[in-house]
C-alpha cells in the first residue's frame, strides 16, 4: 500500500472517516441552526440540548417502552420537534419584535435548564445505547475497516441534508420560506400564514437536532453534556459557512469535519482548535461567512 | 358615490412606533375606479396604502372594504378579503426566481389571471422566468410586482409608485396595463409622484398632506386646477 508523508493509509483513512462522521453531525446540526436563524432570526442556543434530548428520548423509548432504534429514529425527532413547537408558541414567539439577543438569551437559558434536568436524573457518566443489530459489524475495504453503523450515519445525514436543501430550494413551501426570510411582512400581506411558517420551521429545525441525537446515541454514549460539547463547534461551523445559508451550513459541516480529521493525522495537537482558527480567519477575510450573503 | 364605495377610509390614523404618520385619512374608492393619492414626499401616501393593507405597526379609525370593517384585522386576513399590494420598491424576492415570485402570493379568490395570460401581458417575464427575481431590469421587476398580484384573484389593487425611476417607454407600458386592468373590472389605488402619469390613468385624485386628505380633484377638472395642484405638489 502507498504511504503519504510517512502516514500509513489505515491511519489516514481512519481519521478521514472519523472526520466525515463528525462532519455529518456538524452538517445536520448547523443545518437546523441555519434554517431557524434564516427565518426566525433566532440564534438557537438550545440546539445542543435538543440534540441531547433526542438521544435521551431514543434511550428512554428503548429502556422504558422497549421501542427500538428504527422507530426511535422517527419518534424521537417528532417528540423533540413537538417540544420545539411548544417552546416557540409559548416563549420564542413573544420575542420576535425584540433584538436577536433576547432569543439567544432565552434559548441559552432553556439549554441550561434542559441539561440540568437530565443531569439531575441521569448523572453524567453516560448511558450505553446498542447499535441496532441490522447495522452491527462492518466491512473490510482492504485499506481500512468500515463499521456499518458509521457508514449508515454518513448516508443518513447526507439524505437528510439533501432532502432539507431540496425542500427549501426547490418546492413551493420552500419558496414561501425563502420569501418570508427576506420580507415576512410582505409575505404575510399576500395572505400567507407566516406565523404558521415560523412555528413549523422551528419545529423542523429542532426535530433535525433530535434526529442527530438519535444517530449519535450508539456512537457516543448518551450523556447530558453531549450537546454542550458539540454545540460550540457547530456554532463555529455556522459562522464559517455564513449565518442562514442552507448549502453553506451543509458543505461547511462536512468540510470542517474532514479538515479536523486530517489535522488529527498531520498535527494532532491542533485538532481541537483548528475549526476555531479557521473561524477566526474567515471572520477576518469574509465576515459574512464562506457562503453568506453580505448583509 | 358613498353607496357604491368598495373601499371607505374614515379617520385613519397610523403610527410607526412613536411617530404619528397618519392624522385622520378620509377617502373612498368606488368599484372599478382608478384613484390616485398625490402629495409630496413624506406626506403619508405610502403609509396610507400600508394602513389599508394592515401593514402599519399601529392603526386606528375605520377601513371598510366591501362592506366589512377591517381595522382590527391583520394584513393576512385583509389580503384574504381581496386586497393585494404592489409595494414601494417592488418587493421582489432575491432568493426566488421570476416564476417563483409570480407564484408566491396564494390565490385568495377565483377569477385571477392564469400564468399563460400573465405571460401574454408581460412577455419579458416568460423569457426570463428562470432568472433570479432581482436580476431583472427595474422595469421588468415592476412588471413582475404587478403581475404576481393579478394571479391571486384580488380585484382591488394598491400600487405604490409603479413608475418610479423607470424609462418613459416602460412607464407607457405600465399605463397601458393599468388601463387594461380597469376595463377588466379591477379597482386600483395608485400612489404617484409622477403627476402627468397619474392624470393619464386615473378617474380621481386625492391630495395627501401631512397625513390627511386635503382635497379631491376629478380627472376631468384637472386642467382647471393645474395651479392649485402645483401648489400642493410643489412642482
Amino acid at each position: 500500500m502507498f504511504e503519504l508523508l510517512g502516514i500509513p493509509p489505515q491511519v489516514l483513512m481512519g481519521q478521514l472517516l472519523l472526520g466525515l462522521i463528525n462532519g455529518s453531525f456538524y452538517a445536520v446540526l448547523s443545518l437546523g441552526l441555519a434554517v431557524i436563524f434564516g427565518l426566525l432570526n433566532v440564534i438557537n442556543f438550545a440546539h445542543g440540548a435538543l440534540y441531547m434530548a433526542g438521544a435521551f428520548v431514543a434511550w428512554m423509548l428503548l429502556n422504558y417502552l422497549g421501542v427500538g432504534y428504527w422507530p426511535a429514529l422517527i419518534l424521537a425527532p417528532l417528540a423533540v420537534g413537538i417540544f420545539g413547537i411548544v417552546l416557540e408558541r409559548t416563549m420564542l414567539s413573544r420575542l420576535y419584535h425584540l433584538d436577536h439577543l433576547y432569543g439567544l438569551l432565552l434559548t441559552f437559558g432553556l439549554a441550561l435548564i434542559i441539561q440540568g434536568l437530565f443531569r439531575n436524573y441521569y448523572g453524567i457518566s453516560g448511558l450505553p445505547y446498542r447499535i441496532p443489530s441490522a447495522l452491527a459489524g462492518g466491512h473490510n475495504l482492504g485499506f481500512m475497516f468500515l463499521p456499518n453503523y458509521r457508514a449508515w450515519v454518513i448516508v443518513a445525514s447526507i439524505i437528510v441534508c439533501f432532502g432539507t436543501w431540496f425542500m427549501i430550494e426547490k418546492t413551493r413551501l420552500g419558496a414561501y420560506l425563502r420569501a418570508a426570510t427576506e420580507n415576512s411582512a410582505l409575505v404575510n400581506a399576500f395572505g400567507v400564514n407566516v406565523p404558521l411558517l415560523l412555528v413549523l420551521t422551528y419545529g423542523f429545525g429542532t426535530a433535525l437536532a433530535g434526529f442527530a441525537g438519535v444517530l449519535a446515541a450508539p456512537i457516543y454514549s448518551v450523556n447530558p453534556n453531549m450537546g454542550a460539547d458539540l454545540i460550540i463547534i457547530v456554532f463555529a461551523v455556522v459562522v464559517i459557512g455564513g449565518m442562514g445559508s442552507i448549502m453553506g451550513a451543509i458543505v461547511t459541516g462536512y468540510m470542517l469535519g474532514i479538515i479536523e480529521g486530517l489535522t488529527r493525522v498531520f498535527y494532532p495537537e491542533g485538532s481541537s482548535v483548528v475549526i476555531f482558527v479557521i473561524m477566526a480567519i474567515v471572520l477576518l477575510i469574509k465576515p459574512e461567512g464562506l457562503f453568506g450573503r453580505a448583509a | 358615490m358613498s353607496d357604491g364605495a368598495l373601499l371607505r377610509v374614515e379617520g385613519l390614523q397610523g403610527w410607526y412606533g412613536e411617530s404619528h404618520v397618519l392624522h385622520g385619512i378620509d377617502f373612498e374608492v368606488a368599484r372599478g375606479e382608478v384613484v390616485t393619492l398625490l402629495g409630496r414626499n413624506g406626506a403619508g401616501k405610502t403609509s396610507t396604502l400600508l394602513g389599508i393593507m394592515g401593514m402599519l405597526p399601529r392603526r386606528e379609525g375605520s377601513v371598510v372594504f366591501d362592506g366589512t370593517e377591517t381595522i382590527a384585522m391583520n394584513s393576512r386576513r385583509i389580503a384574504r378579503h381581496g386586497i393585494a399590494i404592489c409595494p414601494e420598491e417592488r418587493g421582489i424576492f432575491a432568493s426566488l426566481n421570476v416564476e417563483e415570485n409570480l407564484m408566491l402570493p396564494p390565490r385568495i379568490a377565483g377569477g385571477g389571471l392564469d400564468l399563460d395570460r400573465i405571460y401574454e401581458l408581460f412577455p419579458n417575464l416568460k423569457e426570463r422566468r428562470r432568472s433570479q427575481g432581482t436580476k431583472l431590469s427595474g422595469g421588468e421587476q415592476q412588471m413582475l410586482a404587478i403581475a404576481r398580484i393579478l394571479r391571486t384573484g384580488a380585484k382591488f389593487l394598491l400600487l405604490d409608485e409603479p413608475t418610479e425611476g423607470l424609462a418613459p417607454v416602460i412607464v407607457k407600458h405600465i399605463g397601458g396595463t393599468i388601463a387594461k386592468l380597469k376595463t377588466e373590472g379591477f379597482t386600483i389605488v395608485l400612489v404617484e409622484q409622477n403627476f402627468r402619469f397619474a392624470a393619464s390613468v386615473a378617474d380621481r385624485h386625492y391630495i395627501v398632506q401631512e397625513g390627511q386628505v386635503v382635497d379631491m380633484i376629478a380627472n376631468a377638472d384637472i386642467d382647471a386646477n393645474t395651479e392649485k395642484l402645483h401648489g400642493y405638489l410643489g412642482v
